[in-house]
């Protein structure tokens, strides 16, 4: 362990990307198989079943400490993680002196902290946790509670930790890339393989990486070739890879979660496909030729077990955008075009009217891309998605080759009236932000947005709120009706769960409007219309 | 009887005729440390520490009527005795006791406990009323001694010598610590930004024992700063001075640091726990050490810090509403 938090200590302790990759590849030069596969798991943030959670740690160091419950509520206030409020705060609370045992990572991982599974009451859990955090020092406690709580995800971004693999091990990143997507298990075996040199035979069920479009950098975009140029709508359903291996239908989400469960008629579907294909696309919920609005698809997610009635009232439909693996190839390196005719090709053969493929728009400038794109929103659309027809299927956010070039959203002034503190970077800083639009001369709040100032403007209103504070409500306060802010959202829909009886998507900050008085901000009567114009475009 | 109360001005003592640390203009201004919060122009008569002297001329101007004191020296103001003692904050910083009748009242300032080459160490004064700073008053913040930072510090600086090791701090007090630690681990000279170095001058004109500085404004623009230490103020950072260092490493020291999720949203590439003000423990030890049964606590954590005291200890303490500032913002 103390080898594992010294090298968290210096991931944590720079932001400077070259100094992580080195730390990451002295690390996976000094350490065993076992360790480094386990600090692989961690930093990818594979596991996500917590073992405890943040409120029973809390009670455990309650129990033990001298410190009032409101005083730790104060603490993790300001420093907005419970692992490190706990792991800063013991150090007020010596623990019976015990022998500090350094304990390797995978021996933490496999027998250790499983113990926890066997508790058979509260006060084993807390003589347990103790009985570690007496054991180790500072750092070490703060990476076990991180462990513990699940939620390891430290300044160690997939990409980082490819790099240093690529850089240690002198493979591809897009090789590493994709040997590390999906689920696996944390064992030796596993590290030989990622770590080996020739390629070997691959779980049936694992994806690629996905390739991502970056927001259009206009000024660059005016001076490309049209023709060099492929046009598609943005769809606003959910990216998924679905993979036909091995006589069995998987479907991933971009988040890497296995979604096949959720979607029983694209595995029947797609079963039809022969072995040794996986195709790129969006899932939407679809009525017709459009899509659904987005909490159409939320509540197929949403639900366990996929009932006739589910099925029934949302449909979904998979556009395909891609291929990437054909007849057991990995053809990520083939241009566009050609992955896109076998794409075709494969689909058609499928016929069935569950997946089509993505439509390829045409235009021949970019004022032709510029129309198309305010065409969207009738579309079902939020944008277009414009790729070059040479470009490889790459791995992540590589700039140049997939643009995406989304409608302007819509927007409402509107006042703040809540504020809250955020969590992690943003602790003790008040970014969690409630707006309200006038309704009969009185304030309702509308949407909350937690994005879209700059450092400066965080920092300048945080100050704001803290002098314009009405009253506390626990972590919230109410602040003075004064500032003023543009909020952009990308959908506007009815909700009876919301007091304003609407609900918007995606809404962020467009602009601190300092220039317009609170008696000058939208009302609700406005939300509703554009709410009725938006329905009826549809 | 209250021996001092807030007014609009600041802080004040009826019995002696005097206010301490004003925010406004007033006639008599007694200073505990030249610190832009806590010394501000527009009083009539200043009075401070001789120690404290350069620091406040420059930063307030050459002209200002003021009196120097020694540290213990006892004055008569009005119907009280007052004196200055060392509260271990920055060069020349005090605490000032008041004492009328049989009440003896204790306005701390800013203080450390740590040890700190620079100044004098904190005194404890015994008080019947002690009003406190609480910049740090939360138990998440505990200190590692000034010279086990600058010990991490120097690390740091050694561990690229290939680029300029940017340190942003601030000008009065910690960078002149910094430079004090340091003289334990180096003999080379460090850079620093104009603003650091004004107020390094006036630390050596007072005998205090730093590394060799040069002011950057002293170098040609290309100067390469390889492998180099420079000092600066966080308002330096991003600025268009900055941009004359070639790839530097940054760093920021401050008791901010102290906790992971400040550390990141900074920007810089390192963070640094060093704080002139004291940490939990610090302020939790001093008020108990001074015996006083009342405390009103100022700046920073002052709700929290007054419900701990009463709570724990039984003390009447509550918070007093002050424009001073203690370690800038987050």
């Amino acid at each position: 362990m103390k080898r594992f938090s010294q090298l968290f200590q210096q991931v944590d302790a720079t932001t400077s990307t070259n100094e992580k990759v080195r730390a990451l590849r002295q690390y996976f030069y000094d350490e065993i198989p076992e360790n480094a596969v386990w600090a692989i798991y961690l930093f990818l943030g594979k596991t996500r079943k917590r073992l405890i959670t943040s409120r029973v740690l809390r009670d455990v160091f309650l129990q033990i400490s001298n410190i009032p419950e409101w005083l730790f509520e104060d603490c993790y206030a300001h420093v907005g993680d419970s692992a490190e409020t706990i792991a800063l705060l013991l150090r007020h609370s010596p623990l019976e002196a015990q022998e500090k045992v350094d304990r390797p990572l995978h021996e933490w991982m496999e027998k250790v902290i499983p113990q926890v599974k066997a508790v058979q009451s509260e006060g084993e859990l807390r003589d347990l946790v103790v009985s570690w955090w007496a054991s180790l020092e500072d750092t070490e406690i703060f990476v076990l509670n991180k462990i513990l709580t699940g939620a390891f995800r430290v300044g160690v971004s997939e990409k980082l930790l490819v790099k240093a693999l690529s850089a240690e091990y002198n493979l591809a990143e897009s090789v590493l890339a994709h040997r590390l997507m999906g689920d696996f298990e944390p064992s030796i075996g596993f590290y030989r393989q990622l770590i080996q040199t020739d390629n070997e035979e691959i779980a049936p069920s694992q994806p690629y990486p996905f390739f991502l479009a970056s927001p259009l950098d206009e000024d660059r975009f005016q001076e490309e070739e049209p023709a060099r140029w492929q046009a598609e709508w943005k769809w606003d359903g959910m990216r998924a890879q679905i993979i036909k291996r091995a006589d069995e239908v998987f479907i991933w989400s971009r988040g890497e979660d296995l979604i096949t469960q959720q979607f029983p008629e694209l595995v029947e579907g797609f079963q039809l496909l022969p072995n040794g294909h996986v195709v790129d696309g969006e899932i939407l919920c679809w009525e017709g030729d459009r899509p659904m609005n987005f909490n159409a698809l939320q509540k197929r997610l949403g639900r366990k077990s996929v009932t006739k009635k589910l099925l029934a009232e949302n449909p979904v439909h998979f556009v395909a955008y891609d291929l990437l693996e054909h007849n057991s190839q990995d053809i990520r390196e083939k241009p566009l075009l050609e992955r896109r005719n076998l794409l075709v090709e494969l689909l058609t053969s499928l016929s069935t009217s569950l997946t089509t493929v993505s439509t390829s728009l045409s235009f021949s400038s970019f004022a032709d891309l510029q129309e198309l794109r305010e065409r969207s929103r009738q579309q079902g659309a939020e944008g277009l998605v414009i790729k070059a027809k040479d470009s490889p299927y790459l791995v992540g956010r590589k700039r140049g080759y997939w643009w995406k070039y989304k409608v302007n959203p819509m927007s409402l002034d509107a006042v703040l009236i809540y504020a809250q503190a955020g969590t992690g970077k943003r602790a003790n800083l008040f970014t969690d932000y409630t707006f309200a639009l006038w309704h009969n001369g009185e304030l309702v709040s509308f949407a909350k947005a937690y994005s879209g100032l700059d450092n400066d403007e965080i920092n300048e209103l945080d100050k704001w709120i803290r002098r314009h504070t009405i009253e506390k409500f626990g972590p919230v306060r109410s602040v003075e009706p004064i500032q003023v802010f543009e909020i952009g959202f990308e959908g506007i829909t009815e909700s009876k769960r919301h007091k304003s009886g609407i609900s918007v998507r995606f809404p962020r900050i467009l602009r601190w409007r300092k220039d317009k008085p609170v008696e000058e901000i939208d009302t609700l009567q406005t939300a509703f219309e554009l709410l009725k114009t938006i329905e009826q475009s549809n | 009887m209250s021996l001092i109360t807030v007014r609009q001005e600041g802080l004040y003592c009826e019995q002696g005729g005097f206010y301490i640390d004003p925010w406004r203009s007033v006639d008599c201004a007694l200073i505990t440390h030249a610190h832009s919060d806590h010394a501000r122009s527009g009083a009539n008569q200043y009075i401070a520490t001789h120690i404290s002297e350069g620091i406040l001329r420059k930063r307030l101007g050459n002209e200002i009527n003021l009196q120097g004191v020694e540290y213990g020296e006892k004055l008569k103001l009005g119907n009280t005795w007052v004196s200055f003692h060392s509260a271990g904050h920055v060069l020349g910083s005090a605490q000032i006791r008041v004492e009328c009748g049989d009440q003896v009242w204790v306005v701390s300032g800013d203080y450390k406990r740590c040890a700190d080459p620079t100044c004098a160490p904190f005194e404890v004064i015994p008080c019947d009323v002690f009003i406190t700073e609480a910049t740090f008053g939360l138990p998440i913040y505990e200190w590692d001694t000034g010279e086990e930072t600058c010990r991490q510090i120097y690390q740091w600086w050694q561990s690229d010598l290939e680029r300029p090791s940017l340190l942003f701090c601030y000008s009065f007090g910690k960078a002149q610590r910094i430079l004090g630690e340091l003289c334990k681990f180096s003999d080379r000279p460090v850079y620093v930004h104009g603003a650091v170095h004004v107020l390094t001058e006036i630390y050596r004109q007072v005998g205090v024992k730093m590394l060799e500085t040069i002011s950057t404004t002293e170098m040609p623009r290309s100067h390469k700063y390889t492998g180099d230490l420079v000092l600066a103020p966080p308002s330096a950072h991003r600025s268009t001075w900055m941009k004359r260092f070639v790839q530097p490493q940054t760093a920021f020291a401050s008791g901010w640091m102290a906790v992971r999720g400040a550390r990141r949203r900074r920007g810089y590439e390192r963070g640094f726990v060093l704080s002139d003000h004291a940490d939990w423990s610090g302020l939790v030890n001093t008020i108990s050490q001074t015996g006083a049964k009342t405390v009103y606590v100022t700046h920073g954590q002052s709700e929290v810090l007054s419900r701990y005291l009463h709570e724990t200890y039984d003390l009447n303490a509550q918070p007093l509403k002050t424009l001073f500032e203690g370690e800038g913002d987050i």
